[in-house]
């Protein structure tokens, strides 16, 4: 792609990088009235990142964070995170892009209701997945009685919870890039013989491709961060459902360094998520 | 695809029979409707040539099946394609601005088409290096799109429709996205390639000058529908509407001949002198490089083709000066920088307009 020799992590996107432009001479004349709001804010959003980096216990964090159960943990936030986002993935962009490029009617409706788990409180969202999936529940019922499948309180309930929370961002973030995508593209491959779906295969995929990594990566980070969802759904069992944040919380109460220390590895993971988006985001405008 | 894979010998002089095209299509949009009736032989390049937002487009995207018919029918070697979704259509397009896929090399642009009709990836890209040849293009085989000039994209553009064997070819624009210098050479080569596609083609253009050069009959569309068609020659002779004229740069009047005067129909009368001897409805056309003009009523010169007009505006054309008047006729008239300083003309001038009845041309409306 480009010969710049950044790490392949960043979303490439055409156009090339456009950093070193951020601070451009905007900084003279801020009046009073906007700045100090904004110090102020600036600061409420970072002291208590700070504040977690200061208070770390930072001698006794190798032992910390080399405890089977923060591993245990860790190991099962990164792979449940993982799944929500495959699972995100395969249903998500083809929902994008039936948003994005068919019409029908209620669209608009549709589109409001996939957006509804981003404002829902997760806790709702676990109560509801609770009464359709649980094992008395309107579906769940069934999956019980014909498959014997149960998702509440499984490794597996863990991953549906993640998922409902997190495919609405995949699913954003990948309609936008495709309504933003010119869909002559698609026209062309159309020409040459591509059915619709090889043209979305072929064409239109690996044109959004950057678009799907940073929804895939939005989506990712909120699975790995969810904690009401799972809690009431997948319930709350070390090894089986017990996730990162699940388990920063138990300690809290019972051993707060190890919180700590569990709240430091998902800052460091956030940070690592952010700088994997950094020309996306922080290049915006 | 080598020479020997044709099958059909060579251009058919003349539509009609099974082969070629044959359409009328109609597609009615909000306040617009287009219907117009395309008919060409195998072999022959069919330019529609038109103003902005007058169907041009449309008509190829529906001959493409991009935009479903209205109404109307659309027939290709005698086989009916109104219900044929693209994809299934012989029909190869060249878009505007190409749309090359910009994740794939100009190889893989072209396999492009061939993979999708079943070809296996090595026969595909055999296919479409044999393509990228013959347009000149071999050593940019795994170039990226953007790694193209505009004149290179275009021959990959051409070469990916060309590349499905289509029996039909549509060419939006081929042109517009070049610069002036890259036009030239491109229009050339464009021109040996469709004259050597034994199937039809139909480009849409809005230059006169490439549908000239570049297709074998103009049909000539505004506001959907299509209000003259012929030889380019015939066309750049004979205009019908202003349009056309001013896209030949000819004067054009309509009147009612008698004898070798035609009566102007619109505002006071006026009358031209012609050569030809002619009754009825006709057309009047002459250059405006045939028109004289004098500062004051000239005393040598006859009465006859002599009207009294008023400078609107001038621009340069070329290396000449080009008078827009109104008054008595409403023409434009060409003269040097030389004569236009001696005359001293000006916006809002009075000056005397003359032509020679044998500079014009009469002919049937």
């Amino acid at each position: 792609m480009t010969a710049t020799g950044k790490p392949a992590a960043a979303a490439s996107l055409r156009g090339g990088p456009r950093r070193g432009r951020v601070r451009s001479g905007t900084r003279r004349g801020v009046p009073l009235p906007l700045l100090l709001p904004a110090l102020l804010g600036l600061a409420f959003l970072l002291l208590p990142l700070l504040a977690l980096v200061v208070r770390a216990p930072w001698s006794t964090l190798p032992d910390q964070l080399t405890s089977t159960e923060v591993w245990q943990a860790l190991r099962l936030s990164l792979l449940c995170a993982t799944c929500a986002t495959l699972v995100s993935l395969v249903l998500g962009v083809p929902l994008a892009w039936v948003l994005a490029r068919t019409d029908f009617p209620g669209r608009g409706l549709v589109r409001a209701l996939v957006t509804l788990p981003l404002v829902l409180p997760p806790v709702v969202g676990g109560v509801a997945l609770l009464l359709a999936l649980g094992r008395n529940g309107v579906v769940g019922q069934w999956l019980d009685d014909w498959f014997g499948v149960t998702l509440p309180f499984t490794t597996a309930g863990v991953v549906v919870a993640e998922a409902f929370v997190a495919m609405p961002f995949l699913v954003i973030s990948v309609e936008g890039t495709l309504r933003a995508a010119d869909p002559r593209y698609e026209e062309a491959a159309t020409t040459l013989g591509a059915s619709r779906f090889t043209a979305f295969r072929r064409v239109t995929l690996p044109l959004i491709a950057p678009g799907v990594a940073a929804g895939a990566v939005l989506a990712w980070a909120r699975a790995l961060g969810e904690f009401g969802a799972t809690i009431t759904f997948a319930g709350n069992f070390p090894g089986r459902t017990q996730t990162m944040p699940l388990s920063v919380y138990l300690a809290m109460q019972s051993n707060p360094e190890a919180a700590i220390a569990l709240s430091l590895v998902l800052l460091a993971v956030s940070i690592a998520v952010l700088a994997g988006l950094r020309d996306r985001w922080m290049t915006a405008s | 695809m080598t020479d020997t894979d044709r099958t059909t010998p060579g251009p058919v002089p003349g539509p009609g029979g099974d082969g070629g095209l044959d359409a009328r299509l109609v597609v009615e949009r909000d306040a617009f409707r287009l219907d117009v009736t395309l008919t060409a032989a195998p072999g022959e390049v069919l330019a529609l040539l038109g103003p902005n937002g007058a169907g041009k487009t449309t008509a190829l995207r529906a001959l493409a099946g991009l935009v479903a018919l209205s109404d109307g029918h659309l027939r290709l070697d005698g086989a009916e394609l109104d219900r044929t979704p693209p994809e299934s259509r012989p029909v190869g397009v060249v878009f505007q601005d190409y749309l090359l896929f910009p994740h794939l090399t100009a190889l893989d642009n072209v396999a492009f088409g061939p993979r999708c009709q079943g070809a296996s990836k090595s026969a595909a890209r055999e296919r479409a290096a044999g393509w990228l040849e013959r347009m000149g293009l071999a050593e940019h085989a795994n170039a990226k799109p953007r790694r193209l000039s505009g004149g290179q994209a275009q021959r990959v553009a051409l070469a990916r429709a060309l590349a499905t064997r289509p029996r039909l070819l549509l060419l939006d624009e081929p042109l517009a996205a070049l610069d002036a210098r890259t036009r030239l050479d491109v229009r050339a080569q464009l021109r040996r390639h469709l004259a050597e596609f034994e199937a039809v083609a139909v480009l849409v253009t809005h230059d006169p000058l490439d549908a000239m050069v570049l297709a074998d009959r103009l049909v000539v569309i505004e506001d959907g529908a299509v209000v003259q068609e012929g030889a380019p020659s015939d066309i750049a002779r004979r205009p019908r509407t202003d349009y056309i004229a001013q896209l030949v740069g000819l004067n054009l009047f309509r009147g009612h001949a008698d004898g070798h005067t035609v009566r102007l129909g619109d505002g006071p009368t006026v009358d031209v002198t012609v050569t030809e001897l002619l009754a009825g409805d006709v057309f009047v056309a002459f250059p405006p490089s045939a028109v004289t003009l004098y500062r004051e009523r000239p005393a040598g010169v006859s009465a006859r083709n002599l009207w009294r007009c008023e400078v609107a505006g001038l621009e340069t054309h070329g290396d000449l000066i080009r008078a827009d008047l109104t008054g008595e006729l409403p023409l434009a008239a060409d003269l040097t920088t030389v004569s236009a300083a001696e005359l001293d003309l000006r916006p809002g001038a009075t000056v005397w307009a003359s032509v020679k009845a044998s500079q014009t041309h009469a002919y049937p409306a």
